[in-house]
């Protein structure tokens, strides 16, 4: 279970107040701290629990928001959408098949340039009707101008749900963004939150300010006609700038947020574990990180010199520094808990991008081995893991490894 | 590179949709009966399921496959070798729903080549309307009525054939009359039909347009921007609300008229038009409520006026008026400008009463427009008339 506590500053103590909560419940305080004004909620699991709480809020007079319980997925994201056109600071999120229900809205979103806010509670897809979680949900808007992060603890899901706004909302981007929390271990286990006061969180987060874009009666647009193909590349071209600049504006904001709070994520894209001196190291999103860590401390005992590098952002995915990170190990064991069928190698999704990075950003080629496993909710073991960065070393010695293992796996 | 030739059909929406289809591949057909190759298709981003929208369907033909491969390399033929406009309203431009702004129906065509138009007008009356243009041209008329069914219906009243036969007079290095017969008596098989081609194929003749004949008008058009100068977000600033505007013969400030887009205004889409008695208009509102395309000006006076440049010719107006004859809509052929109708009623209104009765009067025994098929059974009464039409030329 994902417990892991971020030490605070003494001095930034006594604005914080600290909590035995659950990722979700961390996410629904963020929204009352970030003072949303509209939320939609359509139940499924794991995702209800943050509607569950914000509910709550509500309920309790703890926060004032517009909440609506649309008639499915696809009508909450659309709500939201033009709440946010409108100028309103909103929040909605799905899991599963019920993201997938949204799709078309999903879509239509970063071209309109909304700063939605979104929580996946990561979900295997349909069929089988599983509950556990699988990345393939939020991973299939990869391509579409979403931000993607995944978080693995309930304090990373509170704070960046509070930097998740102010990097959407900023002018330069404009652009929705969903945080990947993993269905169970970190949105149903309650884990001790420092939570920030609200004057802190007024001083990070200005106010929504949608400029010359708010849907208005004084400030008359016609947002979403129709077009030929002499604007649609010119439009596709945007947001393309967007990503341009996402990294510079991500880094912008950590540090500010260091700044106010006093927790420091240091590099916001990935976190290191172990790396320093390590021979290999291994690479996955979420909440894997915790067996991960745990297999990692017993084979450092073991004298094996095994690090972990924990993706946070993959959409914008830091090509350059990821590559430049993993040149210096020789071999590197990605986890995928997630498929992409019939892809090179037919790895998982990350692995893929991994590669796709390292061609380009790194001067040397070692073997990336790629693990899926951990689907439709499995549990990753710590033997699990032991038994990949195995392979992994193997790999390292030069000894031939099927790129794409699978792991957990009966058979 | 051996020979290429492209031929654009520009048609209207929904109406002609089916006939313009049928040209385009006909032609293909045709010119494949003596050896050649080609395809027919229709401008994507044109909008041919909405009444009445100017759109264009193309032929591209060739003798080789390579030279065909390199007529297909480009999303529509920037030229042709001979253009047909099946409706002679469209010769006032076409504006595709598409956005390109107003296109002179000789757009594209290759200069000292034909321009084919379907009409009962002669050539000086189409030359009011067809925009000037600095290289010459050919102009031929094939003398009929405008040819209108519906999305899914073709009228069989020889249009295509008729078409197919002028083409053969002006382009035999496309199609052979011969290769026109072979078309019909294979695929068609109709000996009628192969007549109405002869015949039309025999009589065709053009005129030459000297450079700079025609109409003066300057065709609105627009520079599409930079992607760093476009708006992002997909939007675009909207219309103000409109307001009170100086009468046109007065100079007095009242009234409402709505800001209407500068950039797309609609009116090539229409093929007739509403022409009103001020006289006799009530001040109802009826016409002004029920217009889609807010056409309409209320004028100082409180009556209303028709914004001939936004009006699309949809007749509601005339249907929704309850006062009898105070709007009535005319063959757009009749008129040769979008001026205003209360300006000239406010200057001379006994001048303008009569011109009105005239007009009116002069179009009713014109052919009356009607947008496809209204009633059951008016395709069985529409078909004899044109064939008569037709065979007298």
């Amino acid at each position: 279970m994902a417990t892991l506590t971020i030490p605070v500053e003494e001095t930034k103590k006594p604005l914080e107040q600290e909590a035995l909560i659950t990722g979700a419940e961390a996410i629904a305080i963020a929204c009352k701290l970030a003072n949303v004004d509209v939320v939609t909620a359509y139940p499924i699991r794991p995702y209800d629990t943050v509607m569950q709480y914000i509910s709550q809020l509500v309920a309790d007079g703890e926060m004032d928001c517009e909440y609506i319980v649309a008639e499915g997925e696809h009508s909450q994201f659309e709500i939201v959408k033009h709440a946010s056109a409108c100028g309103a600071r909103v929040f909605c999120g799905s899991s599963g098949v019920g993201w997938m229900y949204a799709m078309e809205a999903l879509t239509v979103t970063p071209a309109l340039r909304i700063p939605m806010i979104a929580m996946v509670g990561n979900r295997a897809l349909d069929d089988p009707g599983a509950f556990g979680v699988e990345h393939n949900d939020a991973l299939a808007v990869r391509d579409l101008g979403w931000m993607l992060t995944w978080v693995d603890s309930a304090q990373e899901a509170l704070d960046t749900a509070l930097i998740a706004y102010r990097v959407a909302e900023d002018r330069r981007m404009f652009v929705p963004l969903a945080i990947s929390c993993d269905g169970a271990f970190l949105t149903h286990s309650q884990a001790l939150v420092q939570i920030p006061s609200q004057e802190q969180v007024n001083k990070f987060l200005p106010r929504y300010n949608r400029g010359d874009l708010l849907l208005h009666p004084d400030n008359v647009i016609s947002v979403a006609p129709q077009a030929n193909e002499d604007w649609v590349t010119e439009i596709r071209r945007q947001n393309y700038a967007v990503t341009e600049i996402a990294c510079d504006v991500i880094r912008e904001v950590y540090a500010d947020f260091e700044k106010t709070f006093g927790r420091k994520y240091g590099n916001p894209f990935f976190e290191e574990y172990m790396t320093e001196d390590a021979d290999v190291v291994l690479l996955g999103m979420g909440t894997m990180s915790t067996p991960v860590r745990v297999a990692i401390r017993k084979l450092r005992a073991e004298g094996k010199k095994v690090g972990f590098v924990r993706l946070r952002w993959f959409r914008p995915f830091a090509g350059p520094e990821i590559a430049k990170c993993l040149e210096r190990f020789k071999a590197i064991g990605v986890i995928d808990r997630d498929f992409s069928f019939g892809s090179p190698n037919l790895s998982g999704v990350v692995a893929t991008e991994v590669r796709s990075a390292m061609y380009t950003g790194s001067s040397t080629r070692p073997p990336v081995i790629d693990f899926i496993g951990g689907l439709g909710g499995r549990e990753i073991t710590v033997p699990d893991v032991e038994k990949t960065v195995e392979i992994t070393f193997d790999a390292a010695k030069g000894n031939a490894q099927p790129l794409t293992q699978w792991i957990g796996l009966r058979g | 590179m051996g020979q290429l030739f492209a031929v654009e059909v520009i048609y209207r929406g929904v109406f002609q949709k089916t006939l313009a289809k049928n040209i385009t591949r006909d032609i293909v057909l045709a010119a494949h009966n003596q050896g050649k190759l080609g395809i027919s298709f229709g401008r994507y981003g044109d909008a041919p399921e909405r009444n009445g929208i100017p759109a264009k369907s193309f032929a591209i033909v060739a003798n080789d496959e390579q030279t065909l491969e390199a007529g297909m390399a480009q999303y529509e033929p920037k030229q042709v070798d001979l253009t047909v406009v099946l409706d002679d309203t469209l010769c006032k431009g076409a504006e595709s729903w598409a956005w390109y702004g107003l296109q002179p129906v000789h757009h594209a065509l290759k200069p000292g080549h034909t321009l084919i138009v379907i009409s009962r007008d002669d050539a000086p009356a189409l030359l009011k309307n067809i925009h000037r243009r600095e290289e010459p041209y050919k102009l031929g008329i094939i003398k009929g009525v405008t040819s209108f069914s519906g999305m899914w219906v073709f009228k069989d009243d020889h249009t295509d054939v008729r078409v197919l036969g002028a083409i053969a007079k002006v382009l035999p290095e496309v199609m052979t009359f011969e290769s026109v017969e072979k078309f019909i008596n294979e695929k068609l098989k109709s000996s009628l039909k192969v007549t109405s081609a002869r015949n039309a194929f025999e009589r065709f003749s053009s005129i030459d347009v000297k450079a700079g004949m025609g109409n003066p008008e300057e065709p609105f058009k627009f520079d599409l921007p930079r992607w760093e100068d476009m708006r992002c977000g997909v939007s675009i600033k909207g219309q103000p609300q409109g307001g009170a505007f100086a009468d046109p013969v007065t100079g007095k400030v009242g009234g409402f008229r709505p800001a209407r887009n500068e950039l797309f205004k609609k009116y090539s889409t229409r093929t007739q038009r509403p022409v009103v008695n001020f006289s006799t208009c009530t001040k109802c509102t009826l016409c002004w409520l029920n217009c889609p395309d807010a056409a309409f000006d209320v004028t100082i006076a409180g009556t209303y006026d028709t914004n001939l440049t936004a009006c699309c010719g949809c007749g509601i107006c005339e249907e929704i008026c309850p006062v009898k004859d105070c709007i009535t809509m005319v063959n757009e052929s009749e008129f040769h400008d979008n001026n205003s109708q209360w300006a000239a009623f406010e200057k001379d209104k006994d001048a303008y009463l009569k011109w009105l009765e005239a007009t009116i009067e002069k179009a009713e025994p014109i052919e009356k427009r009607s947008h496809g098929f209204r009633y059951r059974g008016q395709y069985q009464e529409q078909v004899p008339e044109a064939l008569e039409v037709a065979k007298k030329g």
